[in-house]
């Protein structure tokens, strides 16, 4: 039973962090029907962001969690700007394109935000310091479910509780909701289309940030390509969820983190991948739009 | 002009007559590997380090009052090549031979020496059957064999930490699974030991809590981890937030001061094996300057080991008082000599006695060799 909990638990971490990341493309999907393939490096830029500004607050002697908090806003803030550039540079001037274009696009700012990290930085693995520190009331269970993993899971539901009530209560999220549903119109009714798109990657980017600094601050060490496997497994998640689902985004981030973690605790982690996409394989035939996705009838 | 050219020729011709005339009163020392292509920065230097004892050794006499004569052959590091390349060298009549670097083309090479009753020693080769297998007598290699590092992991967790139950992970690449295989085997073969896991990782993945709770569920005493240095870093650190007081071992992929930096305080009491420090061997670094004299540049890949191998075949000889064949291989495996890699001889098999690797500890963030 303790060996259940244990890799529940770390199937639970992994799959809010996948959760998180997989956020951002499926709101960029719902709205523009683009697969942000450059959304990785925005978390690994995240993770780097972080790791400067914690560099800093060391010199300047504050410490753990309230450094964990600075160097989240700060790196909430840089990946915004880049997650908005991002769009506005690749994808906004390709939006009349055929669909391929602004895809091939991404993949460019992908390989170029990899490479320009790695010659601005460096290519080697870097220590992100722990910034989470071990709370003593955690001691007694600290082998099933430490600080970190606690900081990680209620960080990632608070921030999809506000996510869920910026998309559901606010104006915004309803000008969201209308530019998703059919962009046309809502740019009829007087929505600033471009606006919210625009935010949508400011939102998503910021996700992937937070996503970045807490895997960072857990795994203790961050490097240019950490972004790319990241990215690769995020996108499964919103896959496996329903593509342009906010749900099923959070609900396949979970499942895969659990697949991974149950399939390698209970059979075997050299086939860790092999039940993850396995998995997506099969719910896929059953479901071809995710487990939560609908089916679209395409617009003629 | 013709007729200069003419007399440039004869006059070449006749000077090689001499030198084949001589032929029987040199000791002829065979150097085979890649000299050119894209290998071949790991046989030159094996090249210069032979040229650079020869000439020394001449310098001061030669060796049973004979002279040094070298050899030189390209195999590309080609098996196909060197094929070639050892009946050539067996024409040619070498006495000994020092190489090849690729473990392939030296397995291709050496029946044929073995047939001529040549013997043989590679800088470079560690391809473990080659002296395992005992199918070459006459081979012997101045590197320690791919396998040291995972008998010396294993032999060090059996009988320095007397463990019982041990895991063994690796990262599924050549090099880690290569590791682990040969831990998981000696440590099966010991008999005192259980294997209760034996697994391969992902590199790369987020993390790896699941397998460290699965070493914790068997119950291991010690982890033997087979791969590179961001993989461990992230196990050790999983490990310790995970409060798991397994031991850690792992290979020369992780003895890298980037795990040191990474994984910080989790890596102290983390255990690995690694090259020896050679820097205390005072003809190491006299070879090295030897070498940046003559040519103002660091030697590279085997060089050390090509210096040794040279040094200890005309030892051999020296020794062996002839070159005959079992002469020259009973000296090498009777009769120690000082090399830049540690004073050697040969074992049964032809591997080095006393070259390869040490058990290396992270004390306080930095690595301190054991034993």
């Amino acid at each position: 039973m303790e060996y259940f909990l244990e890799l529940f638990f770390g199937g639970l971490t992994r799959g809010s962090i996948y959760a998180l990341i997989a956020l951002g493309y499926t709101m960029v999907y719902g709205i523009i029907q683009l697969i942000n393939f450059a959304h990785g490096e925005i978390y690994m830029i995240g993770a780097f962001v972080a790791l400067i500004v914690a560099g800093v607050c060391t010199i300047y002697g504050l410490s753990g969690i309230s450094i964990l908090i600075l160097a989240a806003i700060i790196a909430v803030i840089y990946a915004s700007a880049y997650g908005y550039t991002l769009e506005k540079v690749a994808y906004r001037p390709l939006r009349g394109a055929p669909r391929l274009s602004p895809l091939i696009s991404a993949i460019g700012m992908s390989i170029f935000l990899q490479n320009y990290v790695l010659l601005a930085q460096t290519p080697d693995f870097l220590p992100f310091p722990r910034l989470i520190p071990d709370f003593a009331f955690m001691e007694p269970v600290a082998h099933i479910i430490g600080s970190p993993e606690l900081v990680i899971l209620v960080t990632t539901m608070v921030t999809m509780i506000l996510l869920t009530l910026l998309i559901k209560k606010t104006k915004v999220g309803k000008a969201m909701r209308a530019t998703q549903q059919d962009m046309d119109m809502a740019r009829l009714v007087g929505v600033n289309v471009d606006r919210i798109i625009s935010l949508t990657f400011i939102i998503g980017s910021a996700l992937a940030a937070i996503g970045g600094v807490l895997v960072a601050s857990y795994i203790g060490q961050v490097n240019f390509y950490i972004g790319f496997l990241a990215g690769v497994k995020a996108f499964t998640a919103a896959v496996l969820g329903g593509i342009g689902s906010i749900p099923g985004a959070v609900l396949g981030g979970l499942v895969l983190g659990w697949a991974e973690s149950f399939a390698a605790g209970y059979i075997s982690s050299d086939y860790e991948d092999v039940f993850t996409f396995g998995l997506l394989v099969l719910i896929l035939t059953l479901r071809p739009a995710g487990i939560l996705g609908k089916a679209r009838k395409q617009k003629v | 002009m013709k007729k200069i050219t003419v007399l440039i020729s004869t006059l070449t011709l006749a000077l090689s007559m001499i030198t084949v005339g001589f032929a029987a009163d040199t000791i002829k020392l065979g150097v085979a590997g890649p000299h050119s292509g894209d290998l071949a920065p790991y046989g030159i230097p094996a090249m210069k380090a032979a040229q650079l004892v020869v000439k020394q050794v001449n310098a001061n006499g030669g060796i049973l009052g004979k002279q040094v004569e070298l050899l030189i052959q390209d195999d590309q590091c080609k098996p196909e090549i060197a094929t070639n390349t050892a009946t050539k060298l067996v024409t040619d009549g070498a006495d000994v031979v020092l190489g090849h670097i690729c473990s392939g083309a030296t397995k291709a090479a050496l029946g044929i020496y073995k047939d001529a009753k040549i013997p043989v020693m590679s800088p470079s080769a560690t391809n473990p059957p080659l002296t395992q297998s005992g199918d070459y007598p006459n081979f012997f290699r101045t590197i320690a064999s791919d396998d040291m590092q995972a008998k010396l992991a294993v032999d060090f967790a059996i009988n320095t930490l007397g463990v019982k139950k041990v895991a063994v992970i690796h990262d599924k690449g050549d090099y880690g699974k290569g590791f682990a295989d040969f831990a998981k085997q000696y440590l099966d073969e010991s008999g005192k030991v259980e294997v209760v896991l034996f697994e391969g990782i992902t590199p790369g993945a987020m993390d790896y809590s699941s397998i460290v709770q699965k070493v914790r569920r068997n119950k291991a005493e010690a982890l033997i981890f087979g791969g590179y240095h961001p993989e461990a870093s992230k196990l050790v650190s999983q490990m310790s937030r995970k409060r798991l007081k397994t031991v850690f071992i792992s290979d020369d992929g992780v003895k890298d001061d980037s795990f040191l930096k990474v994984a910080g305080d989790a890596a102290n009491g983390a255990y690995m094996t690694g090259p020896r420090d050679l820097s205390k061997i005072a003809l190491n670094a006299a070879a090295t300057a030897e070498f940046q004299a003559e040519y103002g540049a660091e030697p590279g890949a085997f060089f050390q080991e090509g210096y040794s191998a040279a040094l200890a075949l005309l030892n051999a000889i020296e020794k062996a008082g002839s070159t005959d064949y079992e002469a020259v291989t009973n000296a090498l495996r009777t009769e120690y000599v000082e090399t830049p890699v540690g004073k050697i001889k040969f074992d049964s098999k032809g591997d080095a006695e006393g070259v390869g690797f040490s058990v290396y500890t992270v004390e306080n963030g930095a690595f301190k060799e054991l034993q």
